[in-house]
């Protein structure tokens, strides 16, 4: 506090600044510790655990029909996804079967997760670039528009809008009620339209092309040595999404294209994630053409805590969330709880890549490289 | 009344026109913060205040009272004299401003023979007041937020200059009146090519040289959190605002002198300071539009556009202008 600037041994002066773990652009409770000259980042350090809240400890102590709903919190922008990891987990050990109906419609709200979750990415990330008082904010405030109807189709369907409890250990809680079809094909529609406009908003914008592109840059084997995954991943040239490589839940019955970009640039990890918009709006018309009727799950509806038991075992299950690899996994006693479950959170993983691309960079480009990797606190601390 | 007021010593008359001039410049400040909160609502598909009086029209009220009750606080390691005396420091250039412009013929503060250079020399005063802001806060987000503002506002102001320039060399005069009187037949927006190209420079290197978006480095909240007015608050952050946005309203008054004919409109000649309003207000708009639209660009990229671009093209226009003038006029 009383020594505010240190000098180094070149005789430069460098500066140590905050960033969060209140600040306006962190996505969350973060705090970076800027070593700067002048402008430029010479140095990062990342603190994180502001929003720990012992998910791995509350999940031995909660019955395998309790925890789903929590397991939502961990990510909280793509809730539906992180509950699928842990009951996929689950099904995984007590090889419990889950009828099709049900993996389709766990295959479609995963993909409304992802299109809501991008969503709240692109306004968040051009907030950070534009600014609450500038360009930045007219985005945030289109995409979360969009959001919102995403919102309100799950809002429709389990009647909350951010944590769901809609997966249970052998399929889903919830049906899709009466005329959400059609709800669901006109909020897509209408959102497919809506991207057009944010493309042209922003890619035929210079300004927003010199923030973005040759910023940020992610080579191929850095990606691979510092293992992240999701958009990122793909934004540095490795076709890997785990809905191709290791389909689950029946993504082998879609088609879709998994974008891959090779300029490993924030502009890369834009251009992946607004193809994967449109693949997301893709599969869902393909599920909602395609909804084989039955049972929505395996197992008869939840009225105990000890109703769901699963054997003695250990699995590791692993879903493509909007992020990247969502992984549980979880050792079972043979009780109705597990013995020890471990998240594998895709934010967490991809925040180790910040001290390798941030040094070197601007302030400005911190923000904007911050806002590429599109971490959530809630899945990085847990 | 006009004729009692004609008939007063220069001294008093300018004396009493700054009063007028001042007052109506605050409620119109007010108000402007209004019109953008609402235009930009607009933009991003809100309503925009609403709630305090009809429309939202008592909100600058509101807000004027909420700030004047809130805490007035200084840092404890702050340098207290140049904390307090920023505000002050960089609201008396931003108000100045308006004693040289004249709002209709003969009535105004002020009109020099060198209208234009004093309004720019003044202007570009509010960089005092923002460094010792930024300065005396003796907070690092702020002390980087001046160190930008320095950089931006002294790469932007020659080009801003010599956007402005161009009219000046189509009326010939360097007196704000005169170059208002010279648009009697044809706005110089409306002069072939060069009235529009200088008009887009002014209106780029205003928004630059007024910090706002997407050239509000200095502010920039999402990097910086408010930067050089991070520790302002209650009335000081107040006047910071409203000298501000007394800035951003003197530019546009320019530019609608400059190039959008200043008073010239249908109607009697009373209406004369209701249309310069009127376009002031459009200009005004217009760097909103801007301010609402784009994301913010890199403080090494707006000098790089400044230095390698914006300068050596408005010398380019201003030679061609040159060029023009001597080519156009029958030789003397």
């Amino acid at each position: 506090m009383s020594d505010v600037r240190a000098i180094d041994y070149q005789g430069s002066e460098r500066l140590t600044m905050n960033m969060g773990p209140q600040h306006p652009s962190a996505h969350g409770v973060f705090r970076a510790i800027l070593t700067l000259e002048g402008e430029t980042v010479v140095g990062v350090d990342a603190v994180i655990g502001y929003l720990h809240r012992c998910h791995e400890k509350l999940a031995e102590n909660l019955a395998y029909v309790q925890y789903p709903t929590i397991a939502s919190k961990t990510d909280y922008v793509a809730a539906m996804c992180s509950e699928a990891a842990y009951v996929m987990a689950a099904e995984q050990i007590g090889q419990f079967d889950v009828p099709r109906r049900a993996q389709y419609l766990r295959v479609m709200m995963a993909e409304l997760q992802r299109i809501a979750s991008h969503c709240l990415w692109l306004g968040t990330w051009c907030m950070d670039m534009g600014g609450a008082l500038g360009g930045g904010a007219t985005i945030f405030l289109y995409c979360i528009r969009e959001r919102e109807l995403v919102l309100d189709l799950f809002e429709a369907l389990v009647g909350a809008r951010l944590l769901y409890g809609f997966h249970q250990v052998g399929g889903v809680r919830y049906d899709i009620p009466e005329g959400w079809t059609a709800q669901c094909r006109s909020t897509i529609d209408l959102i497919e339209r809506r991207l057009d406009e944010y493309e042209a908003m922003l890619e035929e914008n210079p300004f927003f092309a010199m923030r973005t592109k040759g910023v940020g840059t992610i080579s191929t084997e850095l990606a691979q040595d510092v293992g992240i995954s999701g958009p990122l991943l793909r934004g540095s040239g490795i076709a890997w999404d785990l809905r191709r490589s290791l389909p689950y839940s029946s993504y082998e019955d879609f088609q879709f294209v998994v974008p891959v970009e090779t300029d490993g640039d924030c502009f890369a990890r834009y251009r992946v994630r607004m193809v994967e918009f449109r693949q997301s709006i893709r599969i869902i018309r393909q599920v909602l053409d395609g909804l084989p009727e039955g049972p929505i799950s395996s197992r008869p509806g939840v009225k105990s805590l000890a109703q769901v038991k699963v054997p003695k075992g250990e699995a590791y299950a692993r879903v493509e969330g909007p992020r990247g690899e969502v992984g549980c996994f979880l050792v079972s006693d043979g009780s109705n709880k597990p013995y020890r479950m471990k998240w594998r959170g895709a934010s967490f993983s991809n925040l180790a890549i910040l001290p390798h691309i941030l040094v070197g960079c601007g302030v400005a480009d911190v923000v904007a490289i911050m806002g590429s990797v599109d971490p959530v606190f809630g899945e990085v601390d847990r | 009344m006009t004729a009692a007021y004609l008939s007063l010593p220069r001294a008093v008359q300018a004396l009493v026109m700054g009063g007028v001039v001042l007052g109506a410049l605050i409620g119109i400040l007010a108000y402007v913060t209004l019109l953008e909160r609402k235009f930009a609502a607009r933009m991003q598909s809100r309503i925009g205040p609403y709630r305090v009086g009809p429309h939202g029209l008592l909100q600058p009220i509101a807000d004027g009272v909420k700030l004047l009750l809130k805490e007035d606080l200084v840092p404890a390691a702050a340098d207290r004299a140049v904390f307090n005396l920023a505000p002050v420091a960089f609201l008396v250039p931003c108000l100045l401003i308006f004693g040289t412009m004249p709002f209709a013929p003969g009535i105004g503060v002020s009109d020099l023979d060198n209208g234009v250079l004093l309004f720019l020399a003044i202007s570009s005063m509010e960089i005092v007041g923002l460094f010792m802001a930024g300065w005396g806060s003796n907070n690092k987000y702020a002390l980087l937020s001046v160190m930008r503002a320095v950089n931006q506002i002294i790469s932007y102001d020659l080009p801003f200059l010599f956007a402005a320039l161009v009219p000046v060399m189509l009326a010939g005069s360097l007196r704000l009146s005169d170059i208002a009187s010279a648009q009697s037949r044809l706005w110089f927006i409306a002069y072939p090519l060069l009235g529009q190209l200088s008009f887009l420079f002014f209106i780029l290197t205003a928004v630059a040289a007024e910090n706002r978006a997407p050239f509000d480095i200095l502010e920039a909240e999402s990097e910086l959190v408010a930067g050089f007015r991070v520790e302002y608050s209650g009335m000081k952050f107040a006047i910071i605002q409203l000298a501000e946005y007394a800035h951003v309203l003197a530019t546009s008054f320019l530019g609608a002198l400059l190039f959008l004919g200043a008073w010239a409109g249908p109607g009697p000649v009373w209406l004369g300071p209701l249309w310069f309003l009127l376009k002031a207000l459009i200009v005004f708009l217009l760097l909103t539009w801007i301010r609402w639209s784009f994301v913010r660009i890199r403080v090494d990229q707006i000098l790089r556009v400044s230095w390698k671009l914006m300068l050596p093209a408005s010398i380019l226009l201003l030679i061609a202008t040159a060029a023009t003038i001597v080519w156009r006029l029958p030789h003397a």
